[in-house]
């Protein structure tokens, strides 16, 4: 069973690598020789009068604006006729901590185009690149004193609406079973109920066994149907809250990890602590060895996790804005058939990822608990 | 590269750690009570329901089955009951025919037997009395023929009987 789905899980991170190593190499030819054929066509006197709007399109930064986190929702941007850019975003709430000033509340759009507020700035490039900082009295970056940042940021905002849905999808599921007791699934039972027993009889079951499995239920459903949804939001990529690469979000899949992680660590029997620290039938000489690598085991299984989930969404968001970005580094709407139907593809395969994905969190979960159940009998 | 170049990619914010973490501790939370007990007790019970049905309807046609058997038993033993007691009414029906009819044969033979035996004695006596009067007749007769020269009658019935067992000797 783990065979064929590893093997499932081979055949799409092959197929998307090979993609993505492809697409980058073509974005390589592209920009690093369209800028010289861009410059030469539309003439370098404008674009040095209209200053830094009409330069070569960045398609690097274009693109890890798009799937990384931000202080702001970017909605679009407008090329005025004078050539400069208006940035229209959705300003999201900064919430800061510094020692000494203490809690700091306001919205983003005080910080946009650099402003310093309250003497705080939010840095565009740099070492801080990204990052909020507090401002000294000589203007410069107060390093000493960096604040602590807790803004509800995009991913926030996009984590936050994911679960509310989610909250507001199974609570009123359940509800609908007080109200109809044993009868015949109908309505929205009849669609997600099948997905919980799948995940129950196919993914639980078989690696937790009848005995303990009710216990890791909650969790386990909990976290497949938070990954689902936060995938499947994902996917969608215009009216915000959708369109965050939230699981593609390294502090999320850590969060993740980490609750596996105690989930396992807790639940950890007599059985499984000696096979770690006292693995039967290894001489003892050899025990100064295996217990630090076991120890890494245990380390590594959520590490896996965490990576395995950031990297597969992240890498399918890139994918999807590489394929629209080289509409603008063509500079041409020629190209947006083309891109539109490598898009559509892509998206076809991601709605595939965005379950396997889930499943993937969901059914190594609940393998590690199950070795961390193992019985006692050597 | 494009990974690597961007850190910002890659880099965990401790606020959005935090707020990853409040966000799905809720999430977990709230549905473990309020979405996941009340639901995944109503799969079961219904899973429950649905075995106990399927249990008892193969209770019930098991029992069925039985039933069928169990009359088929009855009814082939009653039919087997029928045809014994028919047989046997058969068998005592032609025992007493044949026991009436040996009887009667038997009280039949009887009367011919006494009836022959009596034709026989009645015979007997009727040839005995003939012997007697014929005897008589004779004497008679004879007295008759020769008159008086046998006047002792003692010795003339001594010379007839003589008479009469030759007579009888030679007739026999």
């Amino acid at each position: 069973m783990e065979n064929s789905e590893r093997q499932i899980f081979r055949i799409i991170t092959d197929l998307k690598t090979r993609l993505t190593t492809g697409l980058f190499f073509i974005l390589f030819l592209l920009v690093y020789n369209f800028p010289a054929v861009g410059q030469a066509a539309h003439g370098s006197p404008e674009a040095t009068a209209a200053g830094q709007s009409k330069g070569p399109f960045d398609a690097s930064s274009f693109i890890i604006e798009h799937v990384s986190n931000s202080h702001e929702w970017h909605l679009l941007t407008i090329r005025k006729k004078d050539g400069t850019e208006k940035n229209i975003s959705i300003p999201l709430p900064v919430i800061l901590y510094q020692k000494g000033t203490g809690l700091h509340f306001f919205f983003s759009d005080k910080l946009a185009h650099g402003h310093e507020y309250k003497g705080f700035r939010l840095e565009e490039e740099g070492e801080y690149a990204g990052k909020i900082v507090a401002m000294n009295a000589a203007g410069e970056i107060d390093k000493e004193n960096i604040p602590l940042d807790f803004s509800m940021t995009k991913m926030v905002v996009g984590m936050l609406a994911a679960a509310l849905l989610g909250l507001w999808l199974f609570i009123s599921l359940s509800r609908s079973y007080k109200k109809s007791g044993i009868s015949h699934p109908r309505g929205i039972q009849s669609f997600l109920e099948p997905v919980i027993c799948f995940i129950r009889d196919d993914v639980v079951i078989p690696n937790i066994g009848y005995k303990h499995y009710e216990k890791f239920m909650p969790y386990l459903l909990s976290v497949f149907f938070f990954i689902l949804i936060n995938n499947l939001m994902g996917l969608i990529p215009f009216p915000p809250p959708f369109g965050a690469n939230v699981t593609g979000n390294l502090a999320l899949t850590m969060t993740l990890a980490l609750f596996t992680f105690f989930t396992v660590q807790l639940n950890g029997t007599k059985g499984y602590w000696k096979h770690i620290f006292a693995t039967p039938g290894v001489p003892l000489w050899l025990l100064p060895i295996m217990v630090p690598v076991e120890l890494i085991g245990i380390v590594s299984k959520p590490f896996a996790l965490m990576i395995r989930l950031f990297a597969n969404i992240t890498a399918g968001h890139i994918i999807v804005i590489s394929l629209m970005a080289l509409i603008f580094i063509f500079d041409s709407i020629w190209v947006s058939p083309v891109s539109v139907f490598f898009v559509i593809f892509m998206d076809c395969l991601e709605l595939l990822v965005a379950f396997l994905q889930a499943y993937v969190f969901t059914f190594l979960s609940s393998l590690f608990i199950s070795m961390a159940l193992v019985e006692e009998h050597h | 590269m494009i990974l690597l170049a961007g850190n910002s990619l890659t880099a965990v914010g401790v606020g959005t750690l935090f707020w990853s973490i409040l966000i799905f501790s809720l999430f977990f939370f709230l549905l473990a009570k309020f979405a996941w007990k009340p639901i995944l007790a109503a799969i079961k019970q219904r899973d429950e329901m649905i075995k106990g049905s399927i249990e008892s309807a193969e209770n019930a046609r098991k029992e069925m089955q039985k039933l069928q058997a169990d009359n088929e038993a009855i009814l082939k033993k009653a039919r087997e009951e029928r045809e014994t007691i028919l047989k046997e009414a058969r068998d005592v029906r032609d025992k007493l025919i044949a026991e009436a009819k040996g009887r009667a044969t038997e009280e039949a033979e009887k009367i011919v037997e006494k009836a022959m035996t009596g034709i026989e004695r009645e015979k007997d006596k009727a040839l005995s009395e003939i012997h007697e009067q014929v005897a008589t007749l004779s004497v008679e007769i004879a007295s008759k023929l020769l008159g008086e020269k046998l006047s002792k009658t003692g010795e003339q019935d001594k010379l007839i009987d003589k008479y009469l067992k030759d007579i009888d000797l030679k007739k026999n």
